[in-house]
């Protein structure tokens, strides 16, 4: 038997991010004993990335706001296959969530009249975003962080969990090893809660951090749970193509919003040559006009750099693919230009876009007042994930909780910007809160030795094979271009039966990875463990988007590029079957109640 | 392409150590996070380093280059020059873990000593409250620490004289300042500041502003108001009798 130490809580959460982090909170203040493990150090988690702020219909700064326009605002994002549900009770909810966070010490920006400022973003009709600054996300993990520091929950920083334990289907706890150490830990709970985070390492270009390989996603999955959507990926149209060290981080729609311009090789503004017809009556017609509206002209129509997140990261991509892309494989953002229009336009940038100036003159050396940005689209979010109960958050798995970015249901075939940190705090609190009721109605599970044994001897393999092995990072780096080339912003049926084969492959490799040297603190040794969960995650992407033959959202297939009527009715669903096999159906979508129906069409017009 | 040499501290069993020398190629545009990964990916699998988002916000890879304390992903190569040696080690004011990893387990705890924000009672009609903007706009200077340790690491209260179970170190007095001056608290944290905290060990060398990757103005806004705090209630002439006389 292999040696482990062996802790017990009533609520365990996974994860330390937004999610996690209000999920421990609210379990700890029911009076239930909670453990909180996370991947990184307490704080570091990829929340700190977020920067525009989170979206809630307070009303401050215009009051025809409420939340029936939020919740309207995130169905149509979500191209109606959105969890209804979860749109409602997110919408309802996010203003208490935000406003009990100034009561825990965080600090908003200020409107006139000293409430919290709320500002403009995609998609929202009205301004909703609280924020501050340019650094939100990093508000509201220290926020939270902060706060559970006095709540008696206990930490276990740098732990990686590697297997689900079930006792008769139910959730029963969980296997881990910390990094520091190399030690393996089993954790048994009456409820687990996976606040995980994303899948982005999946692919090459990302703005996730290493953390981002879908532990939870792919933990659930192997236990037996549903996901759903794992098709919608939503691909940012600008990151950062340069430096290698930052490929992928993201630059703000605010450059184009401020008149920034895309261009070709061929000096070419390339978004004016594809327009969508359903677009064309509200776009320029020339960049004059362009330039007009993004001085406030109301007159005049937005610029096609304007266009939704996913016309421009395709618009892009085939820029890039006909070899008229810049030379570090993106295209040129230009907001330097300006100088022709406005006077002193070096300090007018500096401004306007203090982070963007900062970001790239520290990290890239290049001035974005005099020379043009190199841009390319970035693995930004996923809309997928766990199956969930709209109120609970409970998975398929009894005693199996979820919430953030690794469930899937409020944000539908997109997720609108601002939607993601209220997520966090709206439905952190609710899987919290319905963990430790469950927790109280059910006894201590029973952890199975044999399972224990069979995940850490899995685990250390890797080492048996030693120098024999096949480099884990040599695997990880072949699937990452594969999914990026085959499964990427532009989908095609053959290509995506390739990513299958391949993955197919990339398993094989996988089993034979092999590292040296000691358990602590082994990057080489954590790389081969994180490899089954990403290939887990790439497959059921790759199969969900194979099974939707239309476009929408975040998914874009070539060769059905319409979206279509028949597939508004369901969601792709992803289960594991007999043998290692993947079982995709579809699942239909619960029917939106009469007056939520009546709400969205209120707000249509 | 160049050629660097970098050496890295690789701890031993026992936990002693040495520089490892490693022969790598950079190319434009790289930073020394970057060159790390490159040397673990092909070279050292198992070599330790901590990191998260490479983009200089969650502060996780926090080290000593060339013997300066910094963030391994916000030191662009192009900044350090190539013909000598490139030394990378770990924060030297906490205890190793591992290469470049070590244990900063102690600021957590520390943060544990201090006590919690304390709004008082929501007084606005609607239940919340109302802070004008130019009444936050120094605490939220506090608030964009991204608790990467570099001023714990470079305080030479606790890097040289270990004082570590005196003194909070320069995060923590930040940490007490954004509490201190938070228009909604109603805690009182001067005392513990003086006694349990140990503030009047910082001498006011302003090391940890140099090191500051966020460019918060620790000694000048944070600490040095804290210690006015402290001199008014404690030391003060006048204040001292009348306590006194109570």
């Amino acid at each position: 038997m292999a040696a482990y130490s062996t802790y017990s809580y009533d609520v365990l959460v996974i994860g330390a991010g937004g999610a996690g982090l209000r999920a421990a909170i609210e379990a700890a203040n029911a009076g239930v004993s909670v453990g909180l493990i996370c991947k990184s150090l307490l704080g570091k988690a990829h929340t700190v990335m977020a920067e525009g702020g989170m979206a809630a219909a307070m009303a401050h700064n215009d009051d025809r706001d409420s939340w029936k326009v939020h919740f309207a605002d995130t169905m149509r994002g979500g191209q109606y296959v959105n969890n209804w549900r979860m749109a409602e009770l997110h919408a309802k909810e996010a203003p208490d969530r935000v406003r009990e966070l100034e009561g825990w010490g965080a600090v908003f920006d200020r409107t006139p009249d000293g409430r919290i400022n709320q500002r403009n973003f995609g998609g929202h009709r009205y301004p909703r975003l609280a924020h501050v600054g340019d650094r939100t996300g990093l508000e509201l993990i220290r926020t939270l962080q902060d706060h559970t520091t006095y709540l008696g929950v206990t930490v276990h920083m740098e732990h990686t969990v590697i297997e689900l334990l079930l006792d008769g289907g139910r959730a029963a706890g969980v296997v881990a090893y910390d990094r520091e150490r190399g030690r393996f830990h089993v954790f048994s709970a009456k409820a687990v809660i996976l606040a995980t985070g994303g899948i982005g390492r999946a692919y090459k270009v990302t703005s996730n951090s290493w953390e981002g390989t879908g532990d939870g996603h792919a933990l659930a999955y192997r236990a037996g749970a549903e996901l759903i959507d794992m098709e919608f990926i939503q691909f940012h149209p600008t990151g950062m193509v340069w430096p290698p060290s930052v490929k992928g981080i993201l630059v703000t729609e605010g450059v184009r919003g401020e008149g920034g311009i895309l261009k070709n090789s061929e000096g070419r503004r390339f978004m004016f040559d594809d327009i969508p017809d359903n677009y064309k009556p509200q776009t320029a017609s020339d960049p004059e006009e362009g330039w007009r509206y993004v001085q406030h002209d109301k007159s005049a129509r937005r610029p096609p750099e304007l266009l939704t997140r996913d016309h421009v990261a395709r618009c892009i991509n085939r820029e890039v693919k006909a070899g008229r892309g810049s030379p570090h494989g993106g295209v040129y953002l230009d907001i330097a230009w300006i100088k022709e229009k406005v006077g002193n336009a070096e300090e007018h940038i500096k401004r306007k876009l203090p982070s963007m100036y900062h970001q790239f003159k520290e990290l890239a050396d290049l001035d974005i007042t005099k020379e043009p940005m190199e841009v390319g689209p970035t693995t930004h979010y996923v809309m997928g994930g766990i199956r969930v109960d709209g109120d609970s958050q409970m998975s398929s798995i009894p005693g199996l909780f979820a919430a953030g970015e690794c469930a899937s249901g409020i944000n539908g075939a997109n997720r609108l910007g601002g939607n993601s940190l209220s997520d966090l705090i709206v439905f952190g609190k609710r899987a919290g809160e319905y963990a430790a009721t469950f927790s109280r109605e059910n006894g201590q599970a029973r952890v199975d030795d044999a399972a224990v044994d069979r995940a850490i001897e899995e685990a250390l393999a890797p080492f048996d094979r030693g120098e024999a092995g096949e480099n884990p990072y040599t695997v990880q780096a072949d699937l990452q271009e594969s999914m990026q080339a085959l499964v990427g912003i532009v989908r095609l049926e053959d290509e995506m039966q390739e990513a299958v084969k391949r993955i197919q492959t990339f398993k094989a490799r996988a089993s034979r990875v092999g590292v040296t040297g000691h358990r602590e603190y082994h990057s080489g040794w954590h790389t081969a463990l994180d490899l089954r969960n990403l290939l887990a995650v790439s497959e059921a992407v790759a199969l969900s988007a194979i099974e939707r033959k239309e476009s929408r959202g975040g998914h874009f297939r070539e060769d059905y590029p319409e979206k279509l009527p028949e597939f508004a009715t369901f969601n792709v669903m992803t289960k594991q079957g007999p043998g290692g096999s993947v079982q995709v159906s579809r699942a239909p979508l619960p029917p939106i109640p009469d007056h939520l129906k009546a709400v969205i069409e209120e707000q249509k017009t | 392409m160049a050629k660097a040499t970098f050496k890295i501290w690789r701890t031993h069993e026992g936990g002693d150590g040495t520089f490892q020398t490693f022969h790598t190629e950079v190319t434009e545009g790289m930073v020394v996070l970057d060159v790390v990964h490159k040397i673990q990916a092909e070279q050292a699998n198992d070599l330790a380093v901590r990191w998260n988002c490479k983009a200089g916000k969650c502060g996780s890879c926090s080290a000593e280059i060339n013997g300066k304390p910094r963030l391994m992903c916000m030191t662009r190569m192009s900044q350090l020059n190539l013909w000598e040696p490139i030394t990378v080690e770990p924060m030297r004011a906490f205890p190793p873990i591992k290469d470049l990893v070590t244990d900063v387990s102690w600021n957590f705890r520390v943060k544990k000593t201090i006590k919690k924000f304390l709004p008082r009672k929501p007084d606005a009609p609607d239940g919340t409250w109302r802070m004008a903007q130019r009444d936050v706009d120094r605490v939220q200077e506090f608030r964009k620490c991204i608790e990467c340790f570099l001023c714990q690491d470079v305080c030479h209260v606790l890097r040289d004289h270990n004082k570590h179970d005196e003194f909070i170190g320069p995060r923590f007095l930040v940490y007490a300042a954004n509490l201190e001056m938070n228009p909604l608290d109603t805690e009182d944290r001067v005392p513990d500041l003086k006694n349990e905290h140990g503030i009047g060990y910082c001498n006011i060398t302003k090391c940890c502003t140099t090191v500051c990757p966020e460019h918060i103005h620790i000694t000048d806004n944070a600490i040095i108001p804290l210690k006015e705090r402290v001199v008014s209630r404690f030391y003060d002439p006048i204040t001292r009798i009348l306590r006194m006389a109570k």
